[in-house]
């Protein structure tokens, strides 16, 4: 069944659960220290991996010796790309661009590296302090050669390559043409034109990945823990990986600490553990250090754009022709040609553009894979369109809220079709941004602009008005499938455990997920149990990412009720002796209509369910059911931030004063969680716009290898946000909700650049704005004091 | 060569023999078996790993075992008592102080310690206190607001 709209059913908030700011249930276990990471495994006979790692970005190996490393007691074995490579397949990249070329990507190196942190061999010891000395031991005799660091260099004619076999370093091409774009550059007033560099940036989840890996060696199966998202495309991806059918690995990712996208691949140390364990017979547990995270865990971001838009003279944006350059890195990771395309895919904007060209070019360089990094090409999108946006404001000399205005689908204009191909579900992007407006007490802040500049301070409002995309479906557009699967049962006892495909880690869905299934079920949340996380349990699922967990997996939670509510009818109304038509359900309660004195409860009837004496003919004992949700649909939540910013003439330093957000996520299931996401999604984003950077050097050299080198965000960068919302259901999906993960992450960039640059009074400058680049710009300026 | 350590933790001794190596959140997770210290950084930056040491907030893995021969530890699972969380626990709890929770563990160490030492602190003070501890779900707002929380129940 597909629920539409027709005939979706409506909440029944008997308790009213949804809606509302429920504290949650996962919280005990993780504030007394008794929760279960990857790390916190206690495995019996465990050996403990660690990887040589080439330190070069573009090596050819000449040999490895291990003689020295595997005389170190305690070590129990070393091998080496010669060892694994051919017993093992290839990393897989789900989301390939036809006509594109990448390397077969073997798990550990084979006569050549390619960025700094690429795995060379394993070792394997008793102690994971013993496998650390060993490292030191394992003699690698490398030939550096010149490494390919510059996108834009690497396209030009006498490049050196990435991977000389390819003959080329360009990764992949992608267009998107879309709608008559010439016609409207002919039709333009004006063509301004905008290059736009957003860097490199590094997830740093600060729990690193690991997993441990068991065989179980009188079943021939594996069960496979490790800090992913993704448990469920790991079962599907591993298996064929590591040569035993699919129904002989198990994989739980147990408590995870933070993903943001880095964890939504399969990785070689998953690989090599995995296997490792079968052919010692030895549990394998491997635990990624922090410079390991930072130089070999996906990385985001990293494109260049030039852009060219089309526009009249009273503001509407006509067109705009985009070629982006996308460093991809040494490899094609699971996702990574689909973050720029869908960088592409979202240039409209909330904007009602006629036409869109966008021509993706991927290149290789000698550095890690870029990946899904929170946002997952929308913020890059976003980050070009509402810097574009501006940019016509102040080409024109027009408001910057009117241009917006000018470009806008009204409300009942939606569903709403891009030039694109996209199909916006709803929206009233002018309510958010009149409400962001008014939380800002925008006239006031237009005053205090003006008075500080009359005192010579360099003071800047910016907003953005972003829309998203998020629960990516239908199954036809995604590699894996677009759907989620969900099962209730009510158990013999009438307590409800509810089973989940989506795999949260941190967003709190043991918690919405009960609300949700409270309401449905009409009984109290105390008696619900929500799983998730492992293969075992929930047997399909598509895990988590892209926001997509509460409007998929919510959804086929709601589909299951509605299942085991029909068959509890069919139940009801043999024990009430009368027919199912007549039976009622309500607040929990089954009767006859007219005689809820004489109602049923879940546990009544699930004990009459289970123990199934007095079944009705043809009806099964038990009271459980699943189902798998195919959205018709994407949602695409949406909202507007506004932040005031001043800079320090003198040190370049970038000071929020003021930060208002209004998200539209479609319905709030719990409105405590949504702030969360939206709080957190911001600081991400206002750590890429003020101070993160990832930064390798001419040589291929990873300058920021961990936390004291790579800035994120501390306590008293972030200001106090004034959030708001507004609430425009998803019609979409049964609960009207649209999903909130990333939305901070989108939203906030471009708001903080518009500020900035209008602090600076300059027409552009690129992220981060570290004190030094903001200086500089000044400097430029002739502003300096 | 091992070299012998006696230390209280969560107010029971432990006694071992230890490489002069071990790091004291080594200690923590591998010999007394408390793994709810974390190891984020290994650099003493991110501060998952904060324990008190004779009632000052120290990061375990800039520490070792042996330096903390003698003393007195405490770590996030000796906070409750009877089974009754401790009000820092508490308002991280109310106030959705929390998302993935693997940096949880040090935020409250030092927010313990922060309420010791100032018992009403400003909302600046306590960013200013949780400086050397990163977070990168909650953007911090909540967590300010589960200090203010803990500290309000401390004072009633």
């Amino acid at each position: 069944m597909t629920v539409t709209e027709e005939n979706a059913p409506k909440v029944k908030a008997s308790h009213g659960y949804i809606g509302r700011a429920i504290k949650r249930v996962e919280d005990p276990r993780l504030i007394k220290g008794i929760a279960t990471y990857v790390d916190d495994l206690k495995i019996p006979g465990v050996l403990h991996a660690e990887f040589v790692r080439s330190p070069h970005a573009n090596a050819k190996i000449k040999s490895i010796m291990t003689d020295g490393a595997k005389k170190l007691p305690g070590v129990v074995g070393i091998f080496t790309g010669a060892d694994l490579n051919d017993n093992v397949g290839t990393i897989p990249c789900a989301s390939p661009i036809p006509g594109g070329k990448s390397p077969d990507h073997t798990v550990l190196a084979g006569a050549r590296v390619y960025f700094v942190g690429h795995p060379v061999a394993v070792v394997l010891a008793e102690t994971r302090t013993i496998a650390r000395d060993a490292l030191d031991l394992v003699d690698v005799d490398y030939e550096p050669m010149a490494a390919v660091m510059d996108p834009e260099k690497a396209l030009e004619k006498d490049s050196s390559l990435t991977h000389p076999e390819l003959g080329t370093n360009v990764a992949f091409t992608w267009s998107l043409p879309a709608g008559d774009v010439d016609a409207a550059f002919r039709e333009a007033d004006k063509v301004l034109k905008l290059r736009t560099v957003q860097p490199r940036v590094t997830p740093m989840a600060i729990e690193p990945r690991g997993c441990v890996a068991l065989w179980h060696a009188g079943e021939s199966s594996i069960t496979l823990w490790t800090s992913t998202q993704i448990p469920h495309l790991v079962r599907t991806l591993l298996p064929g990986l590591i040569r035993i059918p699919e129904n002989k690995l198990r994989v739980v990712a147990p408590e995870v600490g933070g993903g943001f996208g880095s964890k939504l691949n399969l990785y070689p140390e998953e690989v090599v553990v995995s296997h490792l364990a079968m052919r010692l017979d030895r549990p394998v547990k491997w635990i990624e250090g922090r410079r390991e995270n930072a130089a070999a865990t996906i990385h985001g971001r990293d494109q260049i754009a030039e852009s060219e838009i089309a526009i009249q003279n009273d503001g509407t944006v006509l067109a705009i022709r985009s070629k982006i350059i996308a460093d991809v890195g040494s490899y094609c990771q699971l996702l990574t040609p689909a973050i720029p395309t869908l960088t592409g895919l979202m240039l409209c904007g909330c904007y009602k553009l006629r036409a869109v060209r966008a021509d993706v070019t991927g290149v290789h360089t000698n550095k890690m894979s870029t990946d899904a990094y929170r946002g997952a090409g929308r913020p890059e999108a976003t980050y070009m369109i509402e810097r574009i946006m501006d940019l016509v404001a102040s080409e024109l000399g027009l408001d910057p809220v009117q241009v917006r205005l000018k470009n806008m689908p009204q409300s009942t204009e939606f569903p709403f079709n891009t030039a694109t191909g996209l199909m916006y579900d709803s929206g009233n992007y002018q309510a958010a941004l009149a409400k962001a407006q008014d939380l800002a007490e925008w006239p006031k802040l237009l005053q205090e602009r003006d008075t500080a500049r009359k005192a010579g301070r360099l003071f800047g409002i910016g907003l953005s008005t972003y829309v998203e995309i998020c629960a990516l479906g239908p199954s036809k557009t995604m590699a894996a499938g677009g759907w989620e699967w969900g099962c209730v049962r009510i158990e013999i006892s009438g307590k409800v455990t509810v089973i989940t495909g989506a795999t949260p880690h941190g967003q709190g869905q043991e918690t919405s997920f009960a609300q949700i299934a409270a309401d449905w079920l009409g009984v109290p949340i105390e008696d619900i149990v929500v799983f998730r996380g492992d293969t075992a349990m929930a047997h399909f699922g598509r895990d988590t990412y892209g926001s997509r967990a509460t409007a998929l997996g919510g959804t086929a939670i709601v589909m299951s009720i509605e299942k085991i509510i029909e068959k509890a009818k069919t139940l009801a109304a043999a024990l009430l002796k009368s027919t199912r038509e007549e039976i009622e359900f309500k607040d929990g309660k089954f009767f006859v209509k007219g005689e809820v004195q004489n109602a049923l409860g879940w546990g009544q009837l699930a004990s009459e369910a289970y123990i199934a004496k007095n079944l009705p003919p043809g009806l099964e004992p038990g009271l459980e059911a699943s189902s798998f949700f195919e959205p018709s649909n994407c949602t695409f939540p949406f909202g507007t931030h506004i932040v005031a910013v001043e800079v320090d003439r003198d040190t370049g330093q970038v000071n929020i004063l003021k930060y208002v957000a209004v998200d539209d996520c479609g319905k709030q299931v719990n409105p405590l969680l949504v702030e969360g996401q939206v709080q957190g999604g911001i600081t991400q984003s206002l750590g890429t716009a003020l101070m993160e950077r990832t930064v390798y050097d001419e040589n291929g050299q990873l300058l920021t290898g961990e936390f004291m080198d790579y800035a994120i965000p501390r306590a008293p960068d972030i200001p106090e946000y004034i959030l708001g919302s507004t609430e425009t259901p998803s019609p979409s999906n049964p609960l009207g909700v649209k999903g909130v993960g990333e939305a901070g992450t989108i939203g906030a960039t471009p708001a903080i650049a518009n500020a900035v640059v209008d602090a600076l009074g300059i027409r552009h400058l690129d992220l981060p704005f570290t004190p030094e680049r903001v200086w500089r710009a000044i400097q430029e300026k002739g502003g300096g004091s | 060569m091992k070299v012998p350590v006696k230390i209280r933790v969560n107010g029971m001794l432990r006694e071992s023999e230890v490489e002069p190596r071990l790091l004291l959140v080594q200690f923590l997770r591998e010999v007394c078996g408390l793994t709810g210290t974390h190891v984020g950084c290994e650099t003493g930056v991110c501060g998952a790993c904060t324990v008190l040491v004779d009632g000052d907030a120290v990061k375990s893995c800039t520490m070792l075992a042996v330096q903390a021969d003698g003393s007195e530890v405490t770590t996030v699972e000796g906070l409750s008592r009877n089974g009754k969380l401790h009000p820092v626990q508490e308002g991280f709890w109310e106030c959705h102080g929390l998302q993935c929770g693997y940096c949880t563990p040090g935020m409250i160490m030092t927010t313990v310690q922060l309420l010791e030492r100032n018992a009403s602190p400003s909302r600046e003070e306590i960013r200013h206190a949780l400086y050397g501890n990163l977070c990168r779900c909650t953007g911090y707002s909540h967590i300010v607001d589960a200090v203010e929380h803990a500290a309000q129940k401390g004072r009633t």
